[in-house]
């Protein structure tokens, strides 16, 4: 703030107090008027007026506001540049805040950071801290109950595109993932597409014509396997599907696998260790892999 | 009561007069120094102005009314950026007109929701919210899916921006920006906009 500016409102703001004090000083009336009947002379249709004082309380009130006011800002900011004898500002009151708050919950957090996710599933409030977590943070892709959608994958079966131990989920949580299922439009005719689609369909052990079948293995063979593998297993080197079990990432009817064939599939999971940190990260892996966990004894 | 009270309350536009020149004072000390301070009219470092198609995001973002259900302001107040991320600074909105900071949410702040998300993450959940959470009361914008801009408007906009607000456009930016949003949908705006959202937080101070 220039001081032009800075003189510019402490002069505004004293003019208007001090200028304020002047009018309530000099046009207050302490007592009624001494008229023969203490009326202002008004008549309306018969209806006078009393000229009384205001009542003193009232007064005092204004009174009170200005004295308020000018000690409000010698204590804080508000005359200009002037910071006010308590220093106060708004970031200030900000980072006390959180210091606070981070001397009572960080060493809460710190005492799990380097505990093994092992361990972790079997203490409850570092369960109970990670699904807090997880409710705040992962539920708008994976859900509340984590189950997922269309897209987002369902953390409480025990079916995992990178892998299920700990650490990869951990890694998936930190950095983040990219599965890039690249399109195929370009390259199949739609034709090529059903064959392709009728064979993958076959993987997961449905229904599907036998002569599409065969031409779509030829296509998978020169084309899928790098990512997919020759038997359709996937692989958690490249996050790719296993297409041979019943879980579908983005669904598994024929429309919506011939759609991911055609147009490919972008899956972003983003990274979040700038958003939650390492013991926040440690507790929300051991929650996620509890999920599956449950399931898999 | 002197005469010359008598005179203000027995003549209206005097008295009307005389009202504003004492309500102005409080602008004059509070507003009016916005219009020249350093923290309220310099833009953060890092802060970038809208691409072509961020713009008509943003438009279509005011149109639908985004603002009345989601702020775009995260107070320097611990439960805030503890949820969303760094409290706002003035100096991140000095592009912003009209400002789109909102004062009611029915929906989460969303100054810091770029790169929050996914792409795709956005285009499931504004066709149809509950696809991804089951217990949002969001409504669904399907159209935006279908609607594809025009682009007619999109330089006008750009070089109003640049010429009555100052927005640091460079002639190929307008030239081009029909062109930058062809063929896009309202959709692709819509999340390009968001997606930009908070990208100068970082840089904050």
């Amino acid at each position: 703030m220039s001081e032009f500016w800075s003189w510019w409102i402490i002069a505004i703001t004293l003019i208007c107090i001090f200028g304020n004090f002047w009018l309530l000083h000099f046009t207050k009336k302490t007592e009624a008027d001494e008229c023969e009947d203490g009326t202002t002379g008004h008549a309306y249709d018969g209806i006078q007026e009393y000229n009384n004082p205001l009542p003193k309380w009232w007064l005092n009130l204004f009174y009170i506001t200005l004295a308020f006011g000018i000690g409000y800002l010698i204590l804080f900011p508000g005359l200009g540049k002037f910071e006010g004898t308590l220093g106060w500002t708004k970031e200030n009151q900000w980072e006390a805040e959180v210091q606070q708050a981070e001397s009572v919950y960080l060493p809460l957090f710190k005492q799990y950071e380097n505990t093994p996710v092992t361990e972790l599933v079997n203490d409850e409030l570092a369960m109970d801290m990670g699904r807090r977590i997880f409710l705040n943070v992962c539920f708008a892709c994976h859900g509340s109950d984590a189950a997922g959608s269309p897209g987002y994958p369902n953390l409480t079966d025990n079916d995992w595109l990178y892998g299920s131990t700990p650490d990869i989920i951990e890694e998936s949580i930190t950095n983040g993932r990219s599965g890039q299922m690249p399109p195929f439009g370009q390259q199949f005719n739609e034709e090529q597409i059903t064959f392709l689609t009728s064979y993958v369909v076959s993987l997961s052990g449905r229904n599907a014509p036998e002569n599409e079948i065969a031409k779509g293995k030829a296509l998978y063979d020169t084309n899928c396997v790098a990512c997919h593998g020759a038997d359709g297993k996937g692989s958690h080197a490249f996050g790719a599907p296993n297409l041979t079990d019943t879980t579908w990432l983005f669904g598994g009817s024929r429309k919506v696998i011939a759609r991911t064939i055609r147009s490919g599939r972008n899956g972003q999971m983003p990274a979040h260790k700038d958003i939650l940190g390492k013991a926040k990260i440690r507790l929300v892996t051991a929650y996620v892999y509890s999920l599956s966990q449950e399931k898999a004894e | 009561m002197s005469m010359t009270h008598d005179t203000i309350e027995k003549n209206i536009g005097l008295m009307g007069i005389l009202t504003l020149i004492v309500i102005s004072f409080g602008g004059l000390a509070e507003i009016v120094p916005l219009f020249f301070l350093e923290e309220t009219t310099k833009p953060v470092k890092g802060l970038k102005p809208y691409t072509a198609l961020q713009m008509e995001g943003r438009d279509i973002y005011i149109r639908e009314g985004c603002n009345t259900c989601h702020s775009q302001m995260v107070r320097p107040f611990r439960a805030e950026t503890e949820r969303y991320g760094p409290y706002s600074v003035a100096g991140e909105h000095v592009w912003e007109h009209p400002f789109l900071w909102g004062s009611k949410r029915t929906g989460p702040d969303l100054a810091r929701v770029g790169g929050r998300y996914s792409d795709e993450w956005h285009r499931v959940h504004l066709i149809n919210p509950r696809d991804v959470v089951p217990e949002s009361n969001m409504p669904s914008f399907p159209w935006l899916a279908e609607n594809v801009l025009d682009g007619e408007l999109t330089a006008k906009k750009l070089s109003i921006f640049k010429n009555q607000f100052g927005v640091p456009y460079k002639d190929e930016d307008i030239a081009g920006a029909k062109e930058a949003v062809a063929g896009k949908t309202e959709l692709d705006a819509l999340v390009a906009y968001l997606q930009s959202l908070g990208h100068a937080a970082e840089n904050r101070r």
